[in-house]
């Protein structure tokens, strides 16, 4: 059993505090959604967990299985078992993800895996095009094929604990079930998710057991499957309500909470601009 | 013989100097041009940020030892497959052998003589006059019009003796409609000399040549090369430089778009570790219409290292639709090492494309930080990072076999190979 454990987490970009004191904790198997509208958060949340350079813990713990990863690079907590899957997967001309998972898995255990037939396994489950595997990464790939290719990846590093930000954004309907029930396949074999999404479709592929709201870089609400249902058809407004955030935090959930009180069909449009 | 080779360096036994009276007379003035002018100095535009006033040209001197090519280096295995070898070792050639009747190699005569300075023109600087006074072995490669030489052709400037000044010449004329490709080796020991080449290309019209410069030089070689391409109507020129090696290696790549619809492409890569500094010259000169001319240059700086690139776009007032475009950019690995790009545009013609793009930075975190949130250790997905910025560059050069040879010699700079190799 690994738990990925937030305490009083605070984090700071370029000195602006964006997160207020998170708590959080994700175990084996279980699957955590963190919603909330635009500028609430979310990515922070994921990027302070990943350690990525100029996102600053300001208070509190990150653990992994008690060990404080606050203080790791980037590579050491996914060789500690964390993997992202990125909103916008970066391309990285010239390397191909093959290398790319041989050096990461290299750098884990002497034990030899074979990469590329388990990518071909992999890309097979989920849709991906095996010539996909041979461009560099991210290069040249539509949103879609950048997300099958993060989930590919998922599951042939078979971390502990993944954080998923937007897995969703920029994905149709096929490609979005294909990752997301291939990452439900993989919380049954004890891959503990924080899915970190703006919306609820994801989670009709992908069933989280808790549901966190995040409104102005704080949790303020907790709860079953039940919430994200309720808040699929009540929207963001009444968390907000609460929210004592600037007001251009305000002004944009305000703009959220209309879109979402229209019909449900029209929110599921895969094709929707999610920025709209 | 003659008195040429006094006046600027020292030459004992020096009895180098070849031709036909005309061209010893050509030599001659060259060597007083270039002894009148004296070396140049870095408040020149052309030789700014350039360590130019600690060359010290009492320390070389000018023989003819020759010898033997001792490594093959970057370019291993392409004499197997090439459709002609010629090996010119510390001022002398060693060794011509072609293999495909579409090729002529001259080392004396007329051609040869006329075609020197025809595309070089003498007073083109004081380094190409010392060339032009000094050069020893000149060699002239002609490709027969309307033949396709599909096996690159191998010339090999190779240094092996301890203050040698000595000054590589070549000439090659791709014929109306042929196609042909030059692979030029420059490589040295780890002696201090110095080694000034001058190649001459003239491609005629609908004439594709393609001409890859690798430079693998010791660590104690000045090398200060001058290239310059001449295009005919319809035809296409592509000069690609490897450069990774020198203490101090500068090559100024000049192409001409002389005929309508010409084209060029110039790529570099360029590697400096330690104290190695790199210089690039570039100049791209549009003087007829419909022509096309693409720069891409890529470059890292490690260690102490310096790399200098600076590019003119020239475009004619009689030249229009014309697209030029010139890119270079340098990733900076370390807080010692430092980098200059200056890019440059004259155009004298408003229908015209033209776009200069040009950046010395750090490498992309964003790319770090992926690799790295995938488990690669950060300092394997620094290089990893390095290695793609390369990629497209190399991917394009003309020989398979030496981009393949590039990758790997840049992951030994990287120190990948080590990690690599610890799997």
């Amino acid at each position: 059993m690994t738990v990925l454990s937030m305490k009083n987490l605070g984090v700071a970009v370029a000195e602006q505090q964006i997160l207020h004191g998170v708590d959080l904790e994700v175990a084996s198997g279980e699957v955590h959604a963190v919603m909330g509208p635009n500028g609430a958060g979310k990515s922070t949340l994921s990027n302070a967990i990943m350690g990525k350079a100029g996102y600053q813990i300001t208070s509190g713990s990150l653990e992994l299985d008690g060990q404080d990863l606050s203080t790791l690079p980037t590579w050491a907590r996914a060789q500690a078992g964390l993997f992202l899957a990125m909103q916008y997967p970066t391309e990285v001309p010239g390397v191909s993800v093959r290398e790319t998972l041989e050096l990461a898995l290299a750098e884990r255990s002497s034990q030899e895996i074979d990469v590329q037939s388990r990518l071909l396994e992999e890309a097979e489950k989920i849709g991906l095009a095996n010539e996909l595997l041979e461009r560099a990464l991210n290069v040249d790939m539509s949103g879609g094929e950048k997300k099958r290719n993060e989930t590919a990846q998922l599951a042939v590093l078979d971390p502990q604990i993944a954080v998923l930000d937007e897995l969703d954004s920029g994905l149709d309907i096929d490609a979005l079930r294909a990752c997301a029930e291939r990452i439900e396949g993989m919380t049954e074999q004890g891959l503990g998710v924080l899915c970190i999404t703006h919306y609820h479709r994801l989670l009709d592929y992908l069933p989280a057991d808790h549901v966190h709201i995040l409104v102005g870089g704080r949790i303020v609400e907790s709860g079953g499957p039940e919430l994200a249902v309720e808040l699929e058809a009540e929207g963001y407004s009444r968390f907000i309500e609460s929210d004592d955030e600037s007001e251009g935090v305000s002004v944009a959930i305000g703009g959220r909470s209309q879109q979402t009180s229209s019909s449900i069909s029209e929110a599921d449009d895969p094709f929707a601009d999610p920025l709209a | 013989m003659t008195s040429i080779g006094t006046t600027l360096f020292e030459a004992p036994d020096w009895t180098g100097i070849g031709g036909s009276p005309e061209h010893i007379e050509r030599r001659k003035d060259a060597e007083e041009r270039a002894s009148r002018l004296g070396l140049p100095s870095f408040e020149e535009e052309l030789w700014r940020y350039t360590p130019i006033d600690e060359l010290d040209l009492s320390k070389y001197k000018l023989l003819l030892p020759g010898g033997p090519v001792l490594d093959s280096g970057l370019t291993d295995g392409i004499d197997k497959e090439a459709a002609a070898v010629i090996d010119v070792v510390n001022g002398k050639i060693s060794a011509v052998s072609t293999f495909d009747e579409s090729i002529s190699v001259h080392s004396t005569g007329d051609k040869l003589e006329n075609a020197i300075g025809s595309v070089v023109s003498p007073d083109f600087d004081f380094f190409a006059d010392c060339n032009l006074a000094y050069n020893t072995a000149p060699v002239f490669v002609e490709i027969a019009p309307n033949s396709v030489v599909t096996s690159p052709i191998l010339i090999r400037h190779h240094t092996s003796f301890e203050n040698l000044a000595w000054f590589p010449r070549v000439f090659v004329h791709a014929g109306e409609n042929s196609e042909a490709t030059v692979i030029e080796h420059q490589s040295s020991t780890d002696v201090d000399a110095l080694v000034c080449p001058v190649i001459e290309i003239n491609v005629a019209q609908a004439a594709r040549l393609k001409y890859l410069t690798v430079q693998e030089h010791g660590a104690n070689i000045w090398q200060i090369a001058t290239q310059v391409a001449n295009v005919g109507r319809d035809a296409h020129v592509s000069l690609n430089q490897v450069a990774l090696g020198g203490a101090y290696a500068r090559a100024r790549i000049d192409t001409k778009m002389m005929g309508q619809g010409s084209s060029s492409s110039t790529t570099a890569v360029y590697f400096g570790r330690q104290k190695a500094k790199h210089d690039f010259r570039t100049f791209q000169k549009h003087e007829a219409p419909h022509s096309n001319s693409n720069l891409l240059f890529k470059g890292v700086v490690d260690d102490e290292s310096r790399a200098i690139y600076s590019g003119l776009i020239r475009i004619e007032s009689d030249a229009g639709d014309v697209n030029a475009y010139q890119t270079n950019r340098t990733l900076k690995l370390s807080d010692e090492a430092w980098a200059e790009s200056v890019p440059n545009l004259e155009i004298e013609n408003n229908d015209v494309k033209c776009s200069h793009a040009s950046a010395v930075g750090p490498i992309d975190e964003e790319q770090k930080f992926y690799l790295e949130s995938r488990g690669v250790p950060a300092d394997i997905a620094e290089a990893l990072v390095v290695k793609g910025f390369f990629a497209d560059v190399l991917e394009a050069l003309p020989s398979s076999l030496v981009s393949e040879a590039v990758n790997l010699r840049i992951e030994e700079l990287l120190a990948l190979d080590l990690e690599l190799s610890r799997r």
